[in-house]
């Protein structure tokens, strides 16, 4: 754990040295939601309201999970960008060292720029939670922390799984951003608006309806029940974490080296 | 005329490598398609008022998004023309016999090209078979499609032109990251790709037709759609090459002020 907290400052102090350019690119990333909400926004103006949710709860759930992508963005870059790690047969550095690789990988890259797309989430969400007078109790704003913090395991996970698949094919491919943005895409919006089998695929195989569409549900009354089940609910998202493991595992011991 | 289309043939081969990343691509393309059109559903089903922009028209608009993508997307971004001038490799590039301009403007233009033609064959017969309300639906007459590539062929010109801009400008940021991001993602959101512009209130469709961007994806996909027509369509193909004209001539006027004031990176 002081390890990955060296690694942490160390990226910090790296990244602070260009300030113009962390900043420039901070103030980028505070806009590519900003536009995405900016369309949400519009739409609800046009149409009023979307089935049973209104403006102010869809833009509680976009920002629980832009909240959630931007900080497995920031700190579990290094899965992200694990390809350029392969092809540069830098891995085999890592494998070297007596530290596991999942901490090792992690401290590889971060990416503190996301600060700004944080930023604007984080006020989504305290202008959202300030219009919802039923969220404000302390067991909901739990929940809440809850929900953000699987969020981030769920994304780590797919980023995980999308590494793990370098170790074959080399090249990072595109189809895993069907999970990470079109996850985030999908997300935003409450799960039930969607057809079943889209449902049940981001519910069941990668949770994402756990952390956002169940417990939002209950934590804002549209179904009658018990608070402690809005608790568990989101703890889904860690276990996704352990068959995403378990295939991080087996593609190491299926490594062999680039060479170059 | 012959250097360019043989560079442009070289960028084309060398899209055409990369198949696995095509295929992906793909599967990519229409989950986000099918992803956009169940939220336009949802939201369309439930409410009394319909808005000027049909539904079908608006599944329409996201797939010829999801195919058209890398041709109108202001974001595809050549990383090499960014390294040439950092690190100081414009230099050769500056020997070359040929005017630099139209040279990366040509390479730019082969690189999306390349990519479409990849992919959209596929995901276009993909999505004229599916069901409805999922399917595209191609245009009545014969005339509104050629209207269409007319007018997609224009915006593929003004795209490049625009993002030329884009590399020009790192003739004086050095650092390519930040402000391209920013002009990438409010460019975008002016252009449609976010939201479609018909959908937007009124006082942002103002703002929207003040820039260039909505003659780059609004316009050819509301041709295709059928939105646009008629009159209106005259005078957006005019449009069209009014801001094509003015923004080639300006790239091309700061390239040369870039180039007479270039300082070669070292290194």
């Amino acid at each position: 754990m002081t390890l990955y907290y060296k690694y942490l400052l160390m990226h910090l102090r790296a990244q602070l040295q260009y300030k113009g350019s962390f900043l420039m690119l901070s103030i980028g990333q505070f806009f590519i939601p900003f536009t995405m909400f900016a369309g949400l926004y519009f739409m609800f103006e046009k149409f009023g309201k979307l089935q049973e949710w209104s403006f102010i709860e869809v833009a509680f759930c976009f920002a629980i999970i832009h909240q959630s992508f931007s900080l497995s963005e920031c700190f579990a870059r290094g899965f992200d960008s694990f390809s350029s790690l392969i092809i540069r047969g830098d891995f085999d550095r890592l494998l070297l060292r007596p530290r596991h690789t999942v901490l090792q990988v992690l401290g590889s890259a971060f990416e503190f720029t996301r600060i700004g797309r944080l930023m604007q989430s984080l006020i989504v969400l305290i202008f959202a939670i300030s219009q919802l007078p039923q969220l404000w109790h302390w067991q909901h704003i739990v929940i809440i922390l809850f929900m953000i913090v699987n969020g981030v395991f769920i994304f780590v996970g797919i980023f995980m799984l999308a590494a793990t698949l370098c170790f074959w094919t080399v090249q990072g491919l595109e189809v895993a951003n069907v999970f990470t943005d079109g996850g985030r895409e999908m997300a935003q919006y409450p799960l039930n608006i969607y057809e079943k089998w889209v449902m049940k695929l981001f519910t069941f195989i990668i949770p994402f309806g756990l952390v956002s569409y169940i417990p939002l549900r209950i934590i804002l009354g549209k179904v009658d029940e018990p608070l402690w089940q809005a608790m568990i609910i989101p703890f889904g998202g860690a276990l996704f974490l352990i068959p995403c493991y378990l295939i991080w595992q087996f593609g190491v011991k299926h490594y062999r080296s680039t060479g170059s | 005329m012959r250097t360019y289309t043989s560079v442009w043939r070289i960028r084309f081969l060398n899209g055409l490598q990369y198949r696995t990343a095509a295929y992906a691509g793909i599967a990519t393309q229409l989950f986000f398609g099918f992803i956009f059109i169940m939220i336009y559903v949802a939201f369309y089903n439930q409410t009394p008022v319909q808005p000027d922009l049909s539904l079908q028209q608006v599944v329409s608009y996201i797939w010829l998004q999801q195919i058209c993508l890398s041709l109108v997307m202001l974001w595809v971004r050549d990383p090499e023309i960014f390294e040439l001038i950092t690190s100081g490799n414009i230099a050769y590039e500056l020997c070359r016999p040929s005017s630099i301009y139209p040279f990366w403007y040509s390479k730019l233009l082969a690189q999306r090209v390349a990519n479409m033609t990849l992919r959209c064959a596929p995901v276009t017969i993909i999505v004229l078979l599916l069901p409805e309300p999922y399917r595209l639906t191609i245009p009545t007459n014969f005339i509104t499609f050629l209207a269409f590539l007319i007018t997609l062929l224009l915006a593929l010109l003004l795209v490049v032109a625009i993002s030329m801009l884009i590399y020009i400008s790192v003739f004086w940021t050095m650092s390519p990251t930040g402000s391209v991001l920013l002009f990438a993602v409010l460019g975008e959101f002016l252009a449609g790709l976010v939201i479609p512009i018909p959908l937007m209130p009124k006082w942002m469709q103002l703002i929207t037709y003040a820039f260039p961007f909505r003659w780059t994806v609004d316009f050819p996909f509301r041709v295709f759609n059928e939105h646009i027509h008629g009159n209106e369509l005259i005078i957006g193909i005019c449009s069209q090459v009014g801001w094509l004209v003015v923004i080639l001539g300006i790239g091309y006027w700061i390239m040369k002020k870039a180039i007479r004031a270039v300082v070669i990176q070292g290194g």
